[in-house]
């Protein structure tokens, strides 16, 4: 029987071989042909762990670091191995019950899991860290870890320097994703300019991790690691005390000031009202301090030397001569016979403040007396101007020149959200007048009315042509950057001379110079210093605003524009104080006092007086407290009507808490005013973003 | 050899102990690639049973000394005792069920002091000499039907009673030693037809089951019509193709979901399922109220095998080398020293030291079966194949469940997982099958 079943041993030794010739098989496409095995593997055990570069230091002209880099600390904890601890003396220091305790354990757990650890509290205040460290043996499973952090050692320049805050999904997706989750990037200001510069060379560390996700060592010993190579620092032209006085001079007024130095384009200082503390943004409740920055309706986080339009008014002027003095249509001898308003269109419009002969004989006297009149009447010899054959295109020629000033489009500025102005081209007038209209149409152009909107920057960079002479720099701040190679052609466009007007004689900027140092030495100018030759010219402009559907007219604008000395200019300015009157009486003295503490490196006893005076001075505008009422109001409303939540509500319903409905300054109706009314955009329009 | 020990070493066939030797050694090698950590002094940690390579050490040994102790014994001693062995075996497993331990989910171990006893692990032995003793009987007649329901009631008795005790894994090795009756003549139609319900279980699970009903109904149907001749001369052709038909229907209608809703245990029907690459079914049925459904524990189900299949395939052709595999290292692996001990070789060693290995078992399988065909005695014959067919069962099974071809069974690889147990079952069947080969002339009955 044995024999006669021999042939089945054979079948045996084929179903063996056969059964391990299909595990080679199966071996072989996993082992061999099979690639993903290999990464599925390295996702599984290797973390590569990013290790952050310092970022990049910034310095001002004086080489003393106004942004730099700190180490605070975060108190981080591994659920898992936290059994033990005494959990009512941590909570009695960090100064939480234990249902908060309870609630972040699980939140921890929830987000890294038990075993990693996750952020208990993050950014501690230097004494909460101190009574943790000597603590901690207490409490197992915590432990206080090193984060780096921005610090702004002089709290000021927060609008230039800007901050860093974590991408969100936009960043990250317009990187391509180079940002990950979780990373910082800078957010606005310097920060976000120069962003690729300050930031680094990110590193990787390949850790291995088990099969709790712990990391247990590092891979291969560190053989695919790279090192993090810190960001660089940039140089730039911040006059560091010029700044903090900027802004302690419009602490509590709603404006900006630019200080430019005209031979480089380097900014000096820039200032916006209301300010804010860098630091604010950094530290333990960045947070919440961003939250009430960006509920204030004042706009606290605008920064209004960029992003502020104004009506430059009378600064305009010195401005519309040159470019008449450009093209030709007038001479520094040019004169207007005013007698107090301009009847160059039949209309009468506009008035002048002077209405004595003579006092616009020359060009010179035109602008020391600030003549409306004169400056129309130029106006319109440069759009009429012969030469181009119709209103338009003289119009097109005008505005090419205030393009070419920096007006009606962004100068470049190494800041992000820059904003244009306005000098609407024809097609705006086009529309608004049905393709019919003229050099009468929008003749207050010439005094820097109509429709034109310049921001602070802008106006200060045309100070600084007026300054040179016909030239400039791109205005910036950064003059440059530690290690700087042929690569790095951020720089490049700040260190090009722009030449904008080449026709003008040396006696034609002499006059215009004369009569804006006119200006300062004639009338009794608050930006005067002595010693100093000072060329500024003053304007105001109207303020009109639209609240709860009725029009007001607001306080007028205080608008002060200058550069000195007058031979060898070393500072351009321009100030801009909203609803504070006219220019003379906050914007110039404000301007004074920067000027004489740059030029003179200090201010003397009584001028600091001034200073105190000035900076103590509120002019906040009414209707603010009226509108962040309005706002509040609204919103806890809103609350109470989505989350059944009354208490955001409670405190508004007293009606002895609400501010008064803001006063209309107009004294009479002006219907017949034949310009057109300025209408200067309504703050809150750059703040909606942040409301929403 | 014959210069060694004659008593002990005549006949000896060294071959299959330089396997022995080498399997255990690559085991060992294995776990210590597992376990060890840095830092450790290795000699210290081999000698001092605190660590898993050297309790496994120290099994080894004892197997050893044990192998020595058969090899010493008479081999007639084996014939002569097969069916008391096989009762105590039976014996030791009803005692299980007063005296069990429950241990992961299986209720087969009797727990001993400090060691646990599987009395279905030793039953494999015992099975194995029952049965040789069985076949090789003179009054044994392997052709008629009643000898092959006394052999196959012998494999099946501990095979169902352990069953019972929830260790499917082991129940199933059982059912290797249906390869030994094969080679002693147990007809080829019955393990087909065993085969083929195999198949036609798990075509229920992969196709719907009407479609399934109505297909096998039309083949019935076209085989009814191209042998309506041959029908004609034979009615019970016909009667057969319906009875055949009907089974089939029965077996997927009733069979297959009271198989995995009332036999096999719920993770088993998981494993199973998440093999194939479908949702459970039966999931709602096998539920008891109140707990979860088995859909979100899928993931759980198919994470060995996941991170089996990744550990194996990063090792690539030759492997990360020695402590060099992250996935083995580091745990991702659940069992890795114990079912799923192939994953460190595959991963240290890559496609190189798989096909070594599985090659060393090739070897080692074709030997036996070798050593079987030379035995003079039906008994060694039948005890061989035993052997062969156990050893190729685990390791089938075994090696097939880490790279995702078999559902996962816990059941150990031979010689190379750690384990006293089974090291001890394993080498106790080798030695025990050296020992009747040194006596390859004799008659054993």
């Amino acid at each position: 029987m044995a024999l006669f079943n021999q042939s089945r041993s054979t079948i045996i030794r084929l179903i063996f071989l056969g059964i391990f010739l299909i595990i080679i098989v199966q071996l072989l496409n996993l082992q061999v042909f099979s690639g993903k095995y290999e990464q599925l593997a390295m996702d599984n055990a290797v973390f590569p762990k990013v290790k952050y570069p310092d970022r990049g230091i910034i310095f001002d002209r004086k080489n003393r670091a106004i942004l730099n880099n700190t180490i605070m600390y975060d108190l981080v904890v591994t659920p898992s191995e936290s059994k033990h601890t005494d959990t009512f003396s941590l909570c009695d220091i960090l100064g939480i019950d234990t249902a908060e305790y309870k609630k972040r354990m699980l939140e921890a757990r929830f987000k890294n899991g038990p075993y990693r650890p996750s952020i208990f509290e993050d950014l501690l205040t230097p004494e909460l860290h101190a009574r943790l460290d000597e603590n901690i043996w207490k409490f197992p499973g915590f432990a206080l870890v090193e984060r780096p952090v921005r610090v702004y050692p002089f709290n000021a320049a927060a609008h230039i320097l800007g901050y860093i805050g974590e991408a969100d999904s936009g960043i990250i997706k317009r990187s391509k994703g180079f940002y990950r989750m979780g990373d910082y990037v800078g957010r606005s200001g310097l920060e976000s300019y120069y962003e690729s510069i300050l930031m680094g060379t990110r590193g990787v560390q390949y850790m291995i991790k088990d099969n709790r996700n712990r990391l247990v060592g590092s891979y291969e010993n560190g053989r695919f690691d790279t090192a993090a190579i810190a960001g660089r620092n940039l140089r730039t032209s911040i006059d560091m005390d010029l700044q903090q006085l900027a802004e302690k001079l419009i602490t509590n007024k709603v404006g900006a000031v630019v200080a430019i130095d005209p031979k480089t384009g380097g900014i000096l200082a820039m200032a916006s009202g209301p300010n804010y503390d860098p630091n604010s943004l950094t530290g333990p409740n960045k947070q919440k301090n961003y939250g009430q920055l960006a509920l204030d309706v004042a706009g606290p986080l605008l920064n209004r030397a960029i992003q502020g339009n104004y009506e430059p008014g009378s600064t305009f002027k010195p401005l519309g001569a040159l470019i008449a003095l450009d093209e030709g249509v007038i001479t520094p001898s040019y004169g207007y016979p005013c007698g107090g308003r301009y009847f160059g269109c039949g209309h009468g419009k506009p008035a002048c403040t002077h209405s004595n002969p003579g006092h616009a004989a020359n060009l010179r006297l035109a602008i020391a007396n600030s003549c409306n009149s004169y400056f129309v009447q130029v106006y319109r010899n440069s759009v009429d101007n012969p030469e181009y054959r119709g209103v338009k295109k003289g119009y097109e020629k005008w505005r090419d020149y205030l393009n070419a000033f920096g007006l009606g489009q962004r100068t470049g500025v190494d800041l992000t959200s820059e904003l244009p102005g306005l000098v609407p081209d024809t097609s705006r007038y086009n529309t608004v007048y049905r393709g019919s209209w003229n050099s009468c149409t929008n003749l207050t152009l010439g005094i820097g009315q109509d429709m034109m909107n310049a921001t602070p920057l802008q106006l200060a960079n045309a100070m600084c042509i007026v300054a040179n002479k016909g030239f400039y720099f791109t205005p910036h701040f950064v003059q440059g950057i530690d290690g700087q190679s042929a690569n790095d052609t951020l720089l490049n466009k700040f260190k090009q001379k722009h030449e904008v007007l080449t026709k003008i004689s040396d006696d034609a900027y002499e006059a215009v110079h004369a009569g804006m140092q006119q200006v300062i030495d004639g009338t009794s100018s608050r930006a005067k210093i002595p010693g100093i030759n000072v060329c500024g010219k003053t304007g105001t402009a109207e303020k009109f605003r639209i609240i709860q559907g009725r029009r007001i007219k607001l306080d007028d604008n205080s608008v002060f524009v200058c550069f000195a000395p007058r031979e060898d200019p070393k500072i351009a300015l321009a100030v801009i104080v909203e609803n504070s009157g006219f220019g003379n009486t906050w914007a110039a003295p404000i301007a004074g006092l920067m000027m004489e503490r740059y030029l003179k490196d200090s201010l003397p006893a009584e001028r600091l007086k001034e200073v105190d005076r000035i900076a103590h001075s509120s002019l906040l505008p009414s209707y603010i407290p009226y509108l962040q009422y309005i706002e509040d109001s609204a919103r806890a409303a809103n609350w109470l009507q989505r989350y059944k939540d009354s208490s955001a509500l409670r405190k508004f319903m007293r009606e002895r808490s609400k501010p008064p409905f803001p006063r209309s300054r107009e004294k009479a109706p002006k219907h017949s005013l034949g310009m057109v009314v300025p209408v200067t955009p309504d703050p809150r329009l750059f703040t909606k973003n942040n409301l929403a | 050899m014959s210069q060694r020990n004659p008593a002990i070493s005549k006949g000896v066939d060294w071959v299959l102990i330089w396997l022995y030797l080498a399997l255990v050694a690559i085991g060992l090698l294995s776990i210590f690639s597992v376990t060890f950590r840095e830092g450790d002094n290795v000699i210290q940690s081999f000698l001092g049973f605190k660590t898993d390579y050297s309790k496994q050490f120290y099994f080894f040994i004892a197997s050893i000394t044990l192998g020595l102790f058969i090899l010493l014994t008479d081999s007639k001693f084996f014939t002569a005792t097969a069916n008391i062995w096989y009762a105590a075996g039976i014996f030791l497993l009803l005692l299980v069920f007063p005296f069990h331990t429950e241990v992961k989910g299986t209720e087969s171990i009797i727990r001993l002091g400090p060691f646990n006893l599987q009395p279905a692990e030793l039953c494999k032995v015992f099975v194995n000499l029952a049965l040789a003793k069985y076949l090789s009987r003179v009054e044994t007649d392997f052709t008629t039907p009643r000898s092959h329901l006394i052999a196959s009631a012998i494999i099946l008795a501990p095979a169902a009673i352990t069953i019972a005790q929830k260790e499917t894994g082991l129940a199933l090795v059982f059912f290797a030693f249906f390869l030994v009756m094969f080679r002693e003549g147990f007809p080829a139609g019955y393990l087909i037809a065993g085969f083929s319900i195999g198949v036609l279980v798990v075509a229920t699970l992969l196709v719907d089951k009407i479609i399934l009903a109505i297909v096998l109904s039309a083949i019935a149907v076209t085989m009814i019509y191209f042998m309506r001749k041959q029908i004609k001369r034979k009615r019970r052709l016909m009667l057969s193709i319906i009875g055949i038909w009907g089974l089939s229907i029965i077996t997927i209608v009733f069979v297959v979901p009271f198989l995995f809703t009332k036999v096999l245990q719920k993770h088993q029907v998981e494993r199973i399922f998440s093999l194939i690459g479908k949702e459970n079914p039966y999931a709602k049925l096998n539920t008891v109220e109140g707990e979860e459904p088995a859909s979100t524990t899928k993931k759980d189900t198919d994470y060995n095998v996941r991170q089996s299949k990744i550990a194996i395939g990063s090792g690539g052709f030759g492997g990360k080398g020695l402590l060099k595999g992250t996935q083995t290292r580091f745990d991702f692996v659940p069992e890795q020293r114990t079912d799923f001990i192939f994953c460190t070789i595959g991963e240290g060693f890559g496609f190189l030291g798989c096909a070594l290995v599985l090659g060393i078992y090739l070897f080692l399988l074709l030997r036996i079966v070798n050593i079987a065909e030379r035995q003079r005695s039906a008994f060694s014959r039948c005890y061989a194949y035993g052997v062969a067919s156990v050893f190729f069962f685990h390791i089938a099974i075994n090696v097939c469940m880490t790279i995702g071809l078999a559902p996962v069974i816990g059941i150990p690889l031979p010689f190379i997982s750690y384990g006293g147990t089974s090291l001890l079952t394993f080498s106790t069947m080798l030695f025990i099958l050296i020992r009747l080969d040194a006596d390859r002339q004799m008659v054993l009955r």
